[in-house]
């Protein structure tokens, strides 16, 4: 980062950052000194490579046979699925990313696109606890930590023995995360934080999290910096557990701090560097979460499509009824063009290209995918006078769709907050927005 | 003792996949259709490895008979532990023909080549349902054979097989080199991980040919038609024990 010092060497140091961004911008690669891997060819979004395949095939495979089973039932119970995330952990799903010394999978970005859409569309909890672990837990440490902190806080979370979480939203700011009213202050050879983190993912289950705090409130969002915090800890505790609508089987609740005493070590990354951490790990998460809610959206198909088969009205099964085909042309649309995207967006962060734009493309049109078809699935023998085009899923299913019998309510429920969590679809057209306009900028 | 595991993998249709036959009958749908390895060729492939990281054996190498396709089989036999494979090229318009009696001469000539201790093969392959090539690999080997084994343990030179039977459990030991052949119940096998899916990139599978091996592929039998199975008929009810007795007779079954 440019220091403000009085001298000439800051005149050139702000015009190097002004190139790299216009050249960012453009799409380009930053700095003439990175050496970067060569971008995989864009067939690639035509036909995965063998690796990937087989590795989507695995998860394919595991959350046919041990998460749709359950899939009900850890949703109707709010149960964690302890079990199941170990036996992601052992087959190295919960650390995709991590370089295999420290004991994770080792693969891309893409392979933990396409990982995640498969278990998603077992378990849509499921999903999220493996994305909240890879992506937000240990990505920022993946990319922030030093080798020490690397070792203690990573290489435990990457068997599913252990998961961790990130906090960074307050009960007055989410989509406002610059505002962070959560304190931190040194205190000898400590830190001492204090506040409250709302709607934390995992928070009833994790054993570490990555917090969030002001260390210099008159620097602003520049004063924000990431902590390393383990769970449970002295001054730490957890708010109750969240009744919500979907995503039932993992638990979302507040995290307070209240003189939470942490040593000088657990700083992640350079003081002051908390805003840019959570807004770089939130590119990343965007195309775990969009890949969760194409894995839900996946399985809202599913059951139309299967459904459309079976179910008969006035003497044929209803996939022949042109409106019923439409709906299910209208999903598969929606679903293939954000899948694109979602790949696009993950073959960019692996080739270390910018990539912000085009994970926020992925994670609104995943999200809004994901809602519109579990929509559509209910329903039915008003398809006739259902002209009203909209959220059209739950309306292929008819009265079935809204039972707790046939998994299409709950992906309804699911789908619903794929919108809102990791930046809301708001959010996402202003970070889309803000790429477009810079780049028109005269 | 080479502490070498031969293990045969098949290719084929995906058990989930509704079997379609071809509109000239002269076999089923198989272009575009989703393939995967033989359930039984899993369970086999598990067993070797198990074996493997118990250490009672050094080695697995695992083979799979058919063209280039095949080779995502062997793959996902090394994903899950196996050392490496061989493939064994056969051509698309061979392979058709291509039957327990060839694939066991191939079996039984890499067997010999490999110095194989034992040979473990999934009991039957899901489309032909033949339940002949461990037996008759066995028979050209001229080795002891376990078949339809739901537990294998190895001691010394000889082998201890629970095999299943209609009676129930039978259980045999047999000297090495022996073939086995896994039934369901011989253990669950694992999902690849993925770090395994990575190092499977690295392992080697060698290409053969059958006629290396000094095997002929002409078969002796021809399929003649292929037809799906009869529609399911509706039953149909009766009131009383003396209908049941006159409907039967009418069918003439009694």
């Amino acid at each position: 980062m440019a220091v403000k010092q009085d001298h000439g060497g800051s005149a050139r140091i702000h015009e190097n950052l002004r190139d790299e961004k216009t050249q960012e911008l453009r799409g380009r690669s930053v700095t003439l000194g990175l050496c970067l891997r060569g971008c995989r060819p864009l067939s690639q979004l035509a036909e995965l490579p063998e690796m990937h395949q087989m590795m989507r095939q695995t998860c394919r495979d595991y959350a046919t046979k041990e998460l749709a089973p359950i899939a009900a039932m850890l949703d109707k119970n709010h149960t964690y699925p302890t079990k199941q995330v170990q036996e992601l952990g052992a087959m190295g799903v919960m650390a995709i990313e991590v370089p295999e010394e420290l004991g994770g999978a080792g693969m891309d970005y893409l392979a933990y696109s396409l990982a995640m859409e498969e278990i998603s569309r077992g378990c849509a909890s499921t999903g999220v606890v493996v994305s909240v672990n890879n992506s937000l837990y240990i990505g920022p440490i993946l990319k922030f930590g030093n080798e020490e902190q690397k070792k203690q806080w990573i290489t435990p979370f990457t068997t599913g023995e252990k998961v961790g979480c990130f906090a960074l939203s307050e009960p007055g700011n989410g989509s406002d995360a610059g505002a962070a009213s959560t304190l931190a202050h040194q205190d000898g050879d400590e830190w001492v934080l204090n506040g409250t983190k709302a709607w934390i993912t995992n928070s009833w289950d994790a054993s570490a999290t990555v917090v969030f705090a002001t260390t210099d409130k008159s620097l602003k969002h520049k004063g924000i910096s990431a902590f390393l915090v383990p769970m449970p800890h002295p001054g730490l505790s957890l708010g109750k557990k969240e009744d919500k609508l979907g995503i039932r089987a993992s638990s979302t609740g507040n995290i307070i701090l209240d003189d939470c005493r942490i040593p000088l070590r657990n700083l992640l990354g350079s003081r002051g560097a908390g805003f840019k951490i959570a807004m770089q790990t939130l590119d990343s998460g965007r195309i775990g979460i969009a890949s969760q809610a194409l894995g839900i959206a996946q399985a809202s198909l599913d059951c139309a499509a299967d459904y459309a088969h079976k179910r008969t009205a006035f003497g044929a099964p209803i996939g022949k009824m042109q409106a019923i085909q439409f709906k299910l042309a209208d999903m598969a649309l929606a679903i293939e063009s954000a899948r694109l995207l979602t790949w696009k967006a993950a073959l960019l962060r692996d080739a270390k290209k910018p990539f912000t734009m085009a994970a926020a493309m992925a994670k609104l049109s995943a999200s809004e995918a994901a809602t519109f078809s579990a929509h559509q699935i209910q329903s039915n023998l008003c398809f006739a006078l259902d002209h009203m085009g909209n959220l059209k899923s739950i309306q292929i299913l008819g009265g079935m769709g809204f039972v707790t019998d046939m998994p299409a309510e709950r992906h309804y429920r699911d789908a619903r907050i794929t919108e809102i969590y990791e930046g809301t679809s708001e959010i996402q057209r202003l970070v889309i927005a803000n790429q477009i306009l810079k780049e028109y900028q005269p | 003792m080479s502490g070498r595991v031969l293990v045969g993998v098949k290719r084929v249709i995906d058990y989930a996949v509704k079997i379609r036959v071809k509109p000239d009958h002269s076999g089923v749908v198989t272009e575009g259709v989703k393939h995967s390895m033989n359930p039984f060729c899993e369970i086999a492939v598990e067993e070797a490895v198990k074996m493997k990281e118990k250490k009672l054996i050094k080695e697995v190498v695992v083979v799979s008979c058919g063209p280039q396709q095949v080779q995502e089989t062997i793959r996902t036999a090394l994903a899950m532990g196996a050392d490496r494979g061989i493939h064994v090229e056969v051509l698309a318009k061979d392979y058709e023909s291509l039957g327990p009696l060839q694939v066991s001469k191939i079996m039984a000539a890499l067997a010999k080549k490999e110095e194989a201790q034992l040979v473990i093969l999934g009991k039957q392959a899901i489309d032909g349902d033949c339940n002949q090539t461990g037996q008759m690999t066995a028979a050209l080997l001229d080795w002891s054979q376990g078949t339809f084994a739901s537990e294998v343990t190895l001691e010394g030179g000889q082998v201890k097989v629970v095999r299943e039977i209609d009676g129930g459990l039978e259980t045999i030991k047999i000297n090495t080199p022996a073939v086995i052949t896994a039934d369901l119940r011989l253990n669950t096998p694992r999902y690849a991980t993925l770090p395994n899916i990575m190092k499977a990139k690295k392992k080697k599978i060698a290409n053969v040919k059958p006629v290396d091996l000094g095997v002929e592929l002409t078969s002796k039998l021809e399929v003649l038609r292929v037809d799906e199975p009869p529609q399911r008929q509706a039953g149909v009810k009766v009131e009383t024990v003396d209908d049941l007795v006159g409907k039967l007779k009418e069918a003439g079954r009694i």
